[in-house]
């Protein structure tokens, strides 16, 4: 462990007037699984962007393999065997594997004409060095979210690579993607290259990572062993905040439920799936992706309409065919995927807020009345802690946690009483996810019936009261969240 | 056997080009029932000889729409460029051979297509935006500092040119002839030098790679800017070329009569499968689409639909095409989305 692969030393680095960076200092050794944690806004990103070239440091150095450098350009960083892969995995979805792997050392040698046996090889090569089997001619954009991983981690080892960059690549892996992935990146280890992983998920960080860095606000606040960092520290160190973990005890649960499933299916989704949901308290829905919840969240919301069975809503039966009977039945729904399903990312955080209660800000005449529009947008931002020096910026200059802060003002405005969230903190930082919880427990206290879609096992425990466990379609558990644990809600969703 | 002959089928059935060969074959045929004239040799040369600038043109749009982009002001860009090429070799009494015509009208359309190649590759500009508006200055500088009319005389090389044929092809029952123009020539070298570039140079592979997306073609390492600076030269000198075969076959350069062309050309190219959002598509299915909007505005006539019933028909073939594929591309998403969890269960 004498010799250092990567040694980063007092980095400064600011963009006009926001220190990004401010004294960071910390060092990767071959072969290291490194965790660099921290959140959104903490200087992850300017951090990797400095060690791949992409930005140069206002002051600071950097030692790869023994060579100094004051500033590193990203070919130098390539050249020294620095391989970063982008959450996006810079992939062309539009063009086979193939040419996917080929494209960047085809180019490095600067050829200028395509040989396409030659790609073909360099194809068969690379992934054969991680044992990834594929279809060569697929089209990229074809493949499952883990399989472009394995080619961005393929195409980065065609490279004399020593460090991989890694930026969140566990986000929209399903659980066992994320194990596979674990696994690639033991054998990487086991070949002497270094893995610096960038994530803010705890369990991973103590899963796989043997060394860690943590940034907040551009600060090193911590780096060391893993095996020195507890959860408590880790969430201390994440957030300077200290967290109690608040397990919700519903207070005033209605006596008539004003919600309820009778014998509800779907065909290929669920079947006979029955269960009521009274005021004041939050039910959990888990299971694994395909045991059907996505499904029945969205049929509650009447996105994909029932086959057999009864919804009743305060005692009454209705037909949720489509979102509008749902709305009008006083009923929300926060997708998963916020970004995509959820927002207007290019629009104004204010008119994300407004969107849904567009129609009763509107005047006599029906023109919308700015007053009572700038008043609901004002009473929302302050009451969920929407983080942003001005609502009329546009919503994807928010973090994780503030968008979902957002969807949900959206669905609040409405004065609902059911809302129902599917995978509410997803990809949401540390503090984020924290504070959406403890809105959610207020939101139950005050009389609003949520129900909580997550395979995020500590999240349902903590947040619900009652845990519907699904399996292949169907509730194979009805569990009370203050008598069971992790293992037995796993065991029934196997 | 059997499972490679399925499987060459269903990769097949997802491909655009197959059904537009259909709908091709079916319009064929149908025209041929109803007057028996369609396969007859003349009129198939008059095909190919009305293919020509429409397929230089759907070349270049092709090539722009495969880089994510669009272009709009091909006709425009043809117009002056031939247009003062005509005029020039006009006024200096010019009485050699196409090949200087060629040449001029070339260089002068590398020169606007750079104009809209700076503004798109280095500037970063929407295409849609910059060539609106270099359409616009185009036509201006043809209309205000040419002062253009008609040009009811062309020099005599390019009308040589315009007037010699390959051969002639006579149809045995009417007695009807048709010639098979020379330009036919510079239309098949152009096709298949930007075939062979699509396919077999980085450069070509790099305008796919754009189309895909601009960020990983950046970080892949291809010179993004450049490629479009490029490609755009290229495009504005192809239009250029098909605006010389235009003018030398119309026997006359009229300043307008290109403008407008810029809607069936692009609905050619999308018809023929290549994706409106850039990245996918194939020479062969772009001039299947194109050759299908040339047969509906020449031949139909022939089924004794009257030609002010053209545009409705051409109309109805867009909507339809361009519905079918967009059926198609949902579809595959739909079975992609419905596969997905069945995997998790199989893994």
């Amino acid at each position: 462990m004498a010799e250092c692969l990567l040694k980063a030393v007092d980095i400064y680095k600011s963009f006009v007037g926001v220190q990004a960076l401010k004294n960071v200092s910390f060092e990767i050794h071959p072969g290291e699984i490194h965790c660099l944690a921290g959140e959104n806004g903490s200087g992850k990103s300017t951090l990797i962007k400095i060690i791949s070239g992409v930005y140069s440091p206002d002051s600071g150095y950097m030692e790869f393999g023994g060579k100094n450098y004051e500033k590193i350009t990203p070919i130098d960083a390539i050249q020294s065997g620095i391989q970063v892969i982008y959450q996006d995995f810079s992939i062309f979805p539009n063009l086979t594997v193939m040419e996917n792997l080929a494209f960047n050392s085809e180019l490095a040698d600067r050829r200028k004409f395509v040989n396409w046996k030659r790609m073909r090889q360099i194809a068969t090569e690379a992934i054969a060095k991680i044992n990834f089997e594929v279809d060569l001619d697929a089209l990229v954009g074809s493949l499952t979210v883990a399989e472009k991983q394995m080619i961005a981690i393929s195409r980065a080892l065609m490279f004399n690579t020593k460090l991989i960059i890694m930026d969140e690549p566990t986000t929209s892996l399903t659980k066992r993607e994320v194990g596979n992935l674990f696994n690639i990146i033991l054998k990487l280890k086991e070949r002497g290259i270094a893995i610096l992983f960038v994530s803010h998920k705890l369990n991973e960080v103590f899963e796989i990572s043997e060394q860690f860095t943590i940034l907040r606000s551009g600060e090193l606040v911590a780096t060391g062993n893993t095996s020195d960092l507890d959860s408590n520290k880790f969430s201390y160190y994440m957030t300077g905040r200290e967290f109690q973990k608040k397990t919700f005890i519903p207070q005033h649960v209605s006596e008539e439920p004003i919600f309820q499933a009778k014998g509800i299916g779907m065909q290929g989704a669920f079947q006979d799936v029955s269960f009521d949901l009274r005021k004041g308290e939050i039910i959990g829905i888990t299971g694994l992706l395909d045991s059907g919840r996505t499904e029945l969240a969205l049929s509650m919301f009447g996105i994909r309409p029932i086959d057999v069975g009864t919804f009743l809503v305060n005692g009454k039966e209705v037909k949720l065919s489509n979102p509008q009977v749902a709305m009008g039945n006083k009923i929300g729904y926060v997708p998963e995927d916020r970004l995509s399903e959820g927002l207007f990312l290019t629009q104004s955080i204010a008119d994300n807020i407004v969107i849904s209660e567009i129609d009763s800000l509107a005047n006599k005449i029906g023109v919308l009345d700015h007053m009572s529009r700038s008043a609901e947008i004002e009473r929302w931002v302050k009451e969920l802690a929407i983080g942003t020096p001005n609502p009329d910026n546009a919503c994807q200059t928010l973090s994780g946690g503030n968008q979902q802060r957002v969807v949900l003002a959206k669905w609040l405005a409405l004065n609902l009483d059911i809302l129902i969230l599917n995978g509410p903190t997803v990809g949401v930082d540390i503090g984020s996810k924290h504070d959406i919880h403890e809105i959610l427990q207020k939101l139950a206290e005050k009389g609003l019936a949520l129900l909580i879609i997550s395979d995020d096992l500590p999240e349902v425990l903590e947040n619900c009261s009652r845990i519907l466990v699904m399996k292949s379609g169907r509730i194979v558990a009805d569990l009370d969240a203050a008598q069971t644990d992790e293992k037995t809600i796993l065991s029934y969703m196997m | 056997m059997k499972t490679t002959i399925t499987n060459t089928l269903r990769k097949l059935s997802r491909r655009n080009e197959p059904y537009i060969f259909l709908v091709l074959m079916l319009l064929c045929v149908l025209i041929e029932i109803r007057s028996g004239q369609f396969f007859s040799s003349n009129n198939l040369v008059d095909i190919a000889s009305a293919l020509v600038v429409p397929g230089l043109f759907a070349i270049g749009a092709f090539m722009v729409i495969i880089s994510g982009g669009i272009d709009v002001s091909f006709p425009a860009l043809a117009s002056l460029s031939v247009y003062a090429t005509t005029k020039f070799l006009l006024d200096m009494n010019y009485q050699g051979g196409v090949w200087l015509a060629i040449l001029i009208a070339l260089a002068l359309g590398a020169i606007l297509g750079a104009f809209n190649g700076l503004f798109i590759g280095y500037f970063r500009l929407p295409a849609l935006i910059v060539t609106l508006g270099s359409s616009s200055v185009f036509k201006g500088v043809m209309q205000g500092a040419l002062n253009s009319k008609q040009l009811t005389i062309i020099p005599i090389g390019m009308k040589d040119f315009g007037t010699s044929s390959l051969f002639i092809a006579r149809n045995p029952v009417s007695g009807l002839t048709s010639r098979m123009p020379v330009a036919i020539i510079a239309f098949l070298v152009v096709l298949f030098l930007v075939y062979f570039m699509m396919r077999y140079t980085m450069f070509g592979r790099g305008i796919y790679g754009i189309g895909g997306s601009e960020t990983s073609a950046h970080r892949a390492g291809f010179g993004v800017r450049n490629t479009k600076f490029i490609m755009y030269v290229m495009v504005g000198m192809i239009a250029s070329l098909a605006g010389v075969m235009r003018v030398c076959m119309m026997q006359q350069a009229h300043p307008t009569n290109m403008l407008g062309m810029e809607m069936n050309i692009i609905a050619g190219v999308v018809l023929g499968g290549t994706a409106i959002t850039g990245g996918r598509g194939t020479l062969l299915g772009c001039m299947l689409g194109t050759l299908l909007i040339v047969i509906v505005e020449n031949s139909l006539i022939l089924i004794g639909v009257p030609t002010s019933w053209k545009s409705v028909f051409t109309g109805l073939l867009i909507i339809i095409g361009t519905g079918v594929s967009a059926y198609q591309v949902s579809h595959m998403n739909r079975v992609r989305s419905a596969k997905t969890p069945a995997k998790e269960v199989v893994a």
